[in-house]
């Protein structure tokens, strides 16, 4: 060490110890990809992971979700156990189940369970966004089913926030075949009275969006959320034709006729419970 | 043969579309038209037949014969109001207590403006949840192309049947190879891993019969109107509560 520095002046902000708020940026920060906006980690999860700038609304975990939505401690998961094989021997499958699983800390690309919102019992389904965009295989196809048919025996309500790329080309045609048996499952669910709620959330698209997405008795979705059956690249290879901005937003959904509302993150336990309540069995004379 | 031999012979050029399905195995067709919503899909041909002198509600989707009438009938890509109108059918066929034949072969659903505008997703999540429970026997049989959603939205049956050089598949070995190796060159590839063969689709359960294919494609037509009659006549002896259970088990085991 330089004995002279001790008792100089500091002459650049490094020497000073950096600025304090920079080194929070540059560690834990992220960057807004709809306003550009810096926002402090710490401020964006306060704010559910809504972007304070602007409003927009980040991809969450299913963990994160139920931590904001279910009543504390009141959430059990259900069908967990659940992992996928590599039915088709489907190339490279295998590494991107493994690496799905370290992205997503998860299983499967949807966890379920049943838990509380405002004291409301409730069966839930939440797609996982870090597990190959949520996309839908023959164990996420099964997860849901059994949750229908559970929610059925006991006679429970199911809100079910979606997020997926579409069905899971690695296993072919089974994976079509989930938008089908879950379809089954749901109807009879719902033909015996029960309330199914959709939550759909950025993005929903392909066969989830053609089957267990659009059969909610409500359909809610996250503010500018992307919710379409084709990508917009498939459809501007097929048009030749650069779509129009927002085009397959929650907004134009809405607009459009195809969802019931859009609710912030930050109301959305509230409107939830309030729509539990009003479906609760027996509520009605 | 290959895989991708066995798409590009369901795609091939002079192979039988649907309305000649319609046309050579049933009898007094009457086409009906539209989906009384927004308008009339071309791509998917509806109406009432007689087989064997029974009455049938029969659909097809259809990708047109020569250039103009392929352009007209949008290569057989649906549009929303094709599955609106699809499922408008099929609810006046159980209305009636006649069974539902359907003839699939269309490379998807289509990706259009319109198409998303019009909730293309919506219409064919309508179609599988009302399909399911389609309170009369539906047999749907895959002739060409069987395209995923699109080809789905009219295949939750109590039979699924395929013909020998038909394909039912996700996604197409073009999207596959270029979503997932950025590579459109690898379809062969894609075409193989996707398992989409008739062949694939009687191992993996998903179908219950493949349809053989003769040179003189009269002998297939001939087979069919037979196996049809057939068949509808078993599932019509099924009680309501049997002939639901066995179509919800049929796609609960997947």
């Amino acid at each position: 060490m330089n004995l002279m520095g001790l008792f100089r002046s500091p002459q650049n902000e490094l020497e000073k110890g950096g600025r304090k708020q920079d080194r929070e940026e540059t560690g834990i920060n992220n960057t807004c990809p709809h306003c550009g906006a810096l926002l402090p980690l710490s401020e964006q999860l306060e704010n559910l992971n809504v972007c304070t700038a602007c409003g927009y609304h980040f991809r969450m975990s299913p963990r994160e979700r139920i931590a904001y939505l279910a009543d504390e401690d009141t959430f059990e998961e259900l069908f967990g156990e659940l992992k996928s094989r590599d039915v088709l021997g489907f190339p490279g499958y295998d590494q991107k189940l493994r690496n799905a699983k370290l992205a997503s800390r998860e299983k499967e690309g949807v966890v379920c369970g049943t838990a509380e919102i405002c004291s409301e019992k409730c069966a839930l389904f939440f797609m996982d966004p870090n597990f190959m965009i949520g996309s839908m295989g023959t164990v996420v196809g099964e997860k849901i089913t059994r949750l229908f048919e559970y929610a059925l025996e006991h006679s429970l309500p199911v809100v079910g926030f979606t997020v997926s790329g579409g069905a899971r080309m690695q296993e072919g045609i089974l994976s079509l075949m989930q938008m089908a048996k879950t379809s089954g499952a749901l109807r009879k669910h719902s033909d015996a009275g029960n309330f199914y709620l959709t939550v759909l959330t950025d993005p929903t698209t392909g066969g989830v969006t053609a089957s267990f997405a659009m059969d909610g008795d409500v359909i809610m979705s996250e503010p500018g959320a992307t919710i379409g059956f084709a990508g917009a690249r498939v459809i501007e290879q097929t048009i030749r034709k650069k779509l129009p901005q927002g085009f397959q937003k929650a907004e134009f959904l809405l607009e459009h006729g195809f969802i019931d509302l859009i609710v912030p993150r930050s109301e959305q336990k509230e409107t939830i419970a309030k729509l539990l309540k009003l479906h609760k069995r027996g509520s009605v004379q | 043969m290959s895989a991708y031999d066995k798409v590009q012979l369901a795609r091939s050029k002079g192979r039988a579309t649907g309305l000649s399905y319609i046309e050579t195995i049933f009898e007094d067709f009457i086409e009906l038209h539209g989906d009384r919503r927004f308008g009339d899909d071309p791509a998917i041909v509806g109406g009432l037949a007689t087989l064997r002198g029974k009455p049938v509600t029969v659909i097809a989707m259809e990708k047109g014969v020569e250039v103009k009438e392929k352009l007209r009938r949008n290569f057989g890509s649906p549009n929303p109001e094709g599955y609106r109108k699809a499922l408008r059918l099929m609810k006046q066929a159980e209305k009636f207590h006649r069974p539902v034949v359907c003839f699939v072969d269309t490379a998807g659903a289509f990706c259009g403006m319109g198409a998303e505008e019009r909730g293309q997703a919506q219409a064919i999540a309508e179609n599988l949840s009302e399909m399911i429970d389609l309170k009369t026997p539906v047999i749907s049989v895959l002739i060409g192309e069987g395209g995923s959603g699109g080809a789905l939205a009219l295949a939750v049956a109590d039979r699924v049947w395929i013909l020998e050089n038909a394909v039912y598949s996700v996604i197409s070995p073009e999207g596959c190879a270029s979503i997932l190796w950025k590579d459109p060159k690898k379809v062969k590839e894609a075409a193989e891993c996707l398992s989409l063969t008739a062949q694939d689709m009687e191992r993996l359960g998903v179908v219950e019969k493949v349809i053989p294919e003769e040179k003189d494609f009269g002998k297939v037509y001939e087979q069919l109107r037979e196996d049809l009659s057939q068949e509808l006549d078993t599932l019509g002896k099924l009680s309501l509560e049997e002939l639901l259970q066995a179509r919800y088990d049929r796609f609960r085991k997947f």
